[in-house]
């Protein structure tokens, strides 16, 4: 079958999709676009999570023909379309406006450079699914307790880190949306 | 080279080169890794590339007596079936003894062993027409107990030469006729833990024009891959070039081959690139775990508490093929008795082959299991004496100038015993929960807490670091330097393997400190370099890390002689020969400079095969953790409170990335604590799913403070140690140390589950 759906702010269409094919499949796999990782294809490990109109889902446990017509966010566009409580709420024609955050000409979400200076990258695998759910927690919660932060994160494993630099990486990301102003996430 | 001799720039002294060792400066692939740009081996892509799968035995030990490929071969879009008669070369591979077929002959040894692979235009009609290849199995009863392997010699063989891999004794005294004033005797097993990375094994196989191959690949170590590979394929090695791609962690489980001849088989057979990448099921039996193990240990002490004998037999299971066994035989044995000075030693460390998935190595290698089992019974002796775990370790501490288990002196600093007070004085977390999600089982928890019980627990581990046992174990860099646009920049070429700990920003980090030059690149690491050796044994800071080292020193030399002077400074991107500053560009010029060095650690001798005795190791890295726990008695649930560490690493040359190390290797020994082991039953796996394999998530892992020590090591490139894998061995008995405080259970097995709690036996 044929879907049609919004990746990234640009309209796509994948065509000779199986039926019983995933979201994450089509994406990787139809539309040139690997960054959203496969790990475990049981919506365990939240390594493949999108925004799907703005809200966020493991991309493995959507079939690609629910997307059909809807908007999709990953991590190769969370820079420029971070979405926002009103895209999400009002469902807008992308589902998630571009904001400033690119203003300064760096191509990083403020939660990308975080993850980063934080030291919470280290094989990376499980990074794009965190970099997609840290963006969505700081929406809805600009400034989350540590308690906050694991309950938001525990649909993401990492086998790396042990999770104490992807806490720092969160709060300082907390910190920077903050200082950047309310249009920054 | 243009001779004219470079100006003088001035005499202040320049600023030293940021980004140096001893700073955290970012990782040059975190861009990449936060943008999904990072080319993962399961990303990698070409037009016309085929997909190639795997059929596995369902069995775990059977007879093959027919394979009809037919009908899978008939499936429009496959292009190639391939059975173990179409191997050009050796059918064998294996790290260590080359036991292990590259496609089932005849027979099947462990459920999953690959029997046929295939190749299709995509992944939906590969997988569809691999159900269709027909395979007859008669299937035998499998060996599956370790102990039986070993000791029962009626038990069936599962190869022709015995089921015994390696037997390791150490002798040390007289340990069977010296008494004791106190005794303790425990009996001890470690569950089968997989290293569990999250990028699936995967890579990219391309045909080169010259009947050779090219393989885009996630491994540890690219040239030993490439020999096991050329042999299999019956190619010379430098048809078969290798190009590491995006690793998703490793852990010890890339050491072996997987999917690497496979995939190159069927390129080579179909002329095609051909893409290969397991799903979590098949990666769960496509790769090596953590040996199960089983170990008896007796303690004797005087009244006071100083250890007078150990005597242990440990039998880990290696499964169906050899693997990594031999040295991880070797790491039990010689490390067996932990840090401590002990006169007497009778210790025999088994290494089995079976019919159960088979086993290698995972971060801790052998020294993981032993340390449990030691630790469990340095807290029995405690509680036996009426001391504190923490000072019945202190008084039987190694320290510079002890002597191991194998009569190697420790010979750089050990404060263990200086760890062990400054672990037990770090300030405890507050005794009291703040919310109901913070009970063992989080908000899942049903009660008020009123069986929630607090224990405090401590566990010391002690690991070698380089390869031991007389290997050699080497490590190749070159290093250019040249000048591009007026300023100077270095480019770094090795062989190492990048899997995530940061070796990359260490590369940069001692050619920034070496060479006072900013701008570093990295090339790829492939095989048109000499060997870099593993990435595992907590070696590559030492390793890569020695031999970039040595490149620069090779290149600053080269930069003094151009200048006449047979030693230079080389800082913020001046020269400093003498008293003259000159510009590092300018005397470069337009000759660049490039060397290339092979690093070696000192030499190692193997164990002696009777008493174990012998300077087998390179290098020892010592971890202390103290664990609090809350226990819900009643649920048998456990909630990590807080996990803190002590680790001596002789000099820390990144902070930020150390301590990702200590936090990973600790988490992970917390995994073995509390939930990780691979069910396996008659030899099948019962669990290869991230749904009942659990590991940590960010709810089990606790706050992990740390302190970091630096005493240098003399012999190691800056003194920096091996840092690691010794988190992840003292983690685990601290924390089951702390359960018993809890719940005063004895708890002979990791992992704990709650049914031990609840219903101990």
């Amino acid at each position: 079958m044929r879907v049609t759906l919004t990746v990234n702010g640009e309209q796509r269409t994948a065509d000779d999709v199986w039926p019983g094919e995933s979201l994450l499949f089509t994406l990787r796999e139809r539309l040139g676009l690997p960054g959203t990782k496969n790990a475990c294809e049981q919506g365990e490990c939240g390594s493949c999570t999108v925004l799907l109109d703005g809200l966020p889902v493991c991309a493995c446990l959507v079939a690609a023909g629910q997307a059909q017509g809807r908007t999709v966010v990953t991590v190769e566009g969370i820079a420029r379309y971070p979405g926002s409580i009103a895209a999400r709420n009002e469902r807008g024609a992308d589902g998630a406006a571009p904001t400033a955050a690119t203003a300064d000409g760096s191509t990083l979400h403020p939660v990308q450079e975080a993850f980063v200076a934080a030291g919470a990258v280290q094989c990376g695998f499980c990074t794009p699914g965190l970099v997609v759910a840290v963006v969505d927690l700081l929406r809805t919660r600009p400034h989350p307790t540590d308690s906050e932060i694991r309950e938001a994160l525990a649909g993401n494993l990492c086998r790396c880190t042990g999770y104490e630099k992807i806490l720092d990486a969160v709060h300082l990301a907390a910190q920077r949306l903050a200082a950047a102003g309310p249009d920054a996430s | 080279m243009t001779t004219q001799a470079p100006s003088p720039v001035g005499s202040a002294t320049p600023a030293r080169t940021p980004g140096g060792i001893g700073e955290s400066p970012a990782r040059p692939d975190g861009t990449l890794k936060v943008t999904g740009q990072f080319a993962y081996s399961s990303d990698l892509w070409l037009d016309e590339a085929l997909f190639g799968v795997t059929l596995r035995s369902p069995h775990a030990r059977a007879c093959i007596t027919g394979i009809d490929i037919a009908k899978a071969l008939a499936v429009p879009g496959v292009h190639a079936v391939l059975t173990h008669e179409d191997v050009p070369g050796l059918p064998y591979y294996g790290l260590d003894h080359p036991d292990q077929p590259v496609l089932a002959i005849d027979e099947v040894r462990y459920q999953g062993e690959p029997v046929a692979i295939l190749a299709a235009t995509d992944p939906h009609t590969a997988r569809r027409a691999l159900s269709l290849i027909e395979v007859t199995y008669d299937v035998l009863p499998p060996v599956t107990d370790a102990r039986r392997a070993v000791f029962d010699p009626s038990i069936d063989r599962v190869h022709p030469d015995g089921n015994v891999v390696r037997h390791q004794p150490v002798r040390v005294g007289s340990a069977d006729e010296v008494t004791a004033d106190v005794v303790v005797v425990g009996e001890y097993e470690v569950g089968m833990q997989d290293q569990a990375f999250l990028g699936p094994e995967s890579g990219l196989a391309v045909p080169a024009e010259n009947g050779g191959v090219d393989l885009y690949i996630a491994t540890q170590w690219l040239h030993v891959d490439r020999g096991q590979i050329a042999r299999c394929l019956d190619l010379p090695e430098e048809k078969v070039r290798l190009t590491l791609a995006g690793v998703g962690g490793a852990f010890g489980a890339r050491e072996d081959l997987s999917m690497q001849v496979h995939a190159c088989m069927l390129a080579l057979h179909t002329g095609k690139p051909v893409r290969m990448s397991y799903d979590r099921a098949e990666s769960f039996l496509g790769h090596v775990h953590r040996h199960p193990a089983w170990l008896r240990y007796e303690h004797g002490a005087t009244r006071d508490g100083k250890l007078v004998y150990v005597k242990a037999t440990i039998v880990l299971d290696g499964g169906a093929y050899t693997s990594t066994t031999p040295a991880v035989v070797g790491n039990a044995a010689s490390l067996g008795v932990g840090p401590y000075e002990v006169p007497h030693i009778a210790i025999d460390v088994y290494g089995a082959r079976t019919n159960n998935p088979p086993c290698g190595a995972m971060r801790g290698f052998g020294a993981v299991q032993v340390c449990y089992a030691y630790e469990s019974q340095m807290d029995a002796l405690a509680a036996e004496l009426g001391l504190s775990p923490v000072e019945i370790r202190i008084r039987n501490a190694v320290s510079q100038g002890s002597k191991l288990a194998t009569g190697q002196v420790i010979d750089s600093p050990a404060p263990l015993a200086d760890m062990l007070r400054r672990v037990a004085s770090l300030p405890l977390p507050p005794s009291t929960v703040d919310s109901s999600g913070d009970l063992p089982g989080g908000y899942g928890n049903t009660t008020r807490g009123e069986g929630v019980r607090r224990g405090v627990g401590y566990g010391v581990g002690i690991k070698n670091i380089c390869f031991s046992e007389g290997f050699d174990d080497y490590a190749t860099a070159r290093v250019r330097l040249a000048v591009v646009g007026g300023e100077p920049v270095v480019t770094v070429h090795t062989a190492a393997a990048e899997v995530g700990q940061g070796l990359v920003t260490l590369q940069q980090q001692i050619v920034r400190t070496e060479l006072g030059v900013s701008t570093v690149l990295l090339q790829p690491a492939d095989t048109t370099i000499g060997s870099a050796g593993s990435s595992s044994a907590s070696r590559q800071s030492y390793m890569t890390g020695g031999a970039v080292k040595a490149a620069c020193e090779a290149v600053r030399t080269r930069v003094a002689q151009r200048l006449g002077h047979s030693t230079v400074e080389l800082v913020g991107g001046k020269v400093l020969a003498g008293d003259t500053i000159v510009d590092l560009a300018a005397a470069v010029g337009d000759e660049p400079i490039e060397e290339t060095v092979v690093f070696r650690h000192r030499p190692t001798v193997p164990m002696d095969p009777v008493t174990g005795q012998g300077d087998s190791h390179v290098q020892l890295a010592l971890c202390v953790h103290r664990a609090v726990v809350d226990v819900d008695v009643e649920l048998g649930l456990v909630k990590v409170v807080e996990l803190a560490a002590v680790q001596d690493v002789g000099r820390v040359m990144n902070r930020v990335a150390l301590e990702g190390q200590i936090h990973g290797g600790s988490a992970q020994g917390l995994g073995l604590a509390l939930m990780e082991e691979i069910q396996v039953v008659d030899g099948l796996v019962r669990n290869p799913s991230f749904t009942d394999y659990l590991i940590p998530t960010i709810l089990d892992v606790p706050p992990m403070p740390l302190t970091i020590l630096e005493h240098p090591d003399p012999h190691a490139p800056y003194g920096l140690r091996g840092a690691g894998e010794p988190p992840t061995l003292s983690s685990t008995p601290a924390i089951a140390a702390a359960v018993r405080a809890a719940t005063g259970l004895r708890l002979r097995r990791v992992p704990i589950r709650p049914e031990h709690i609840t219903h101990p036996t």
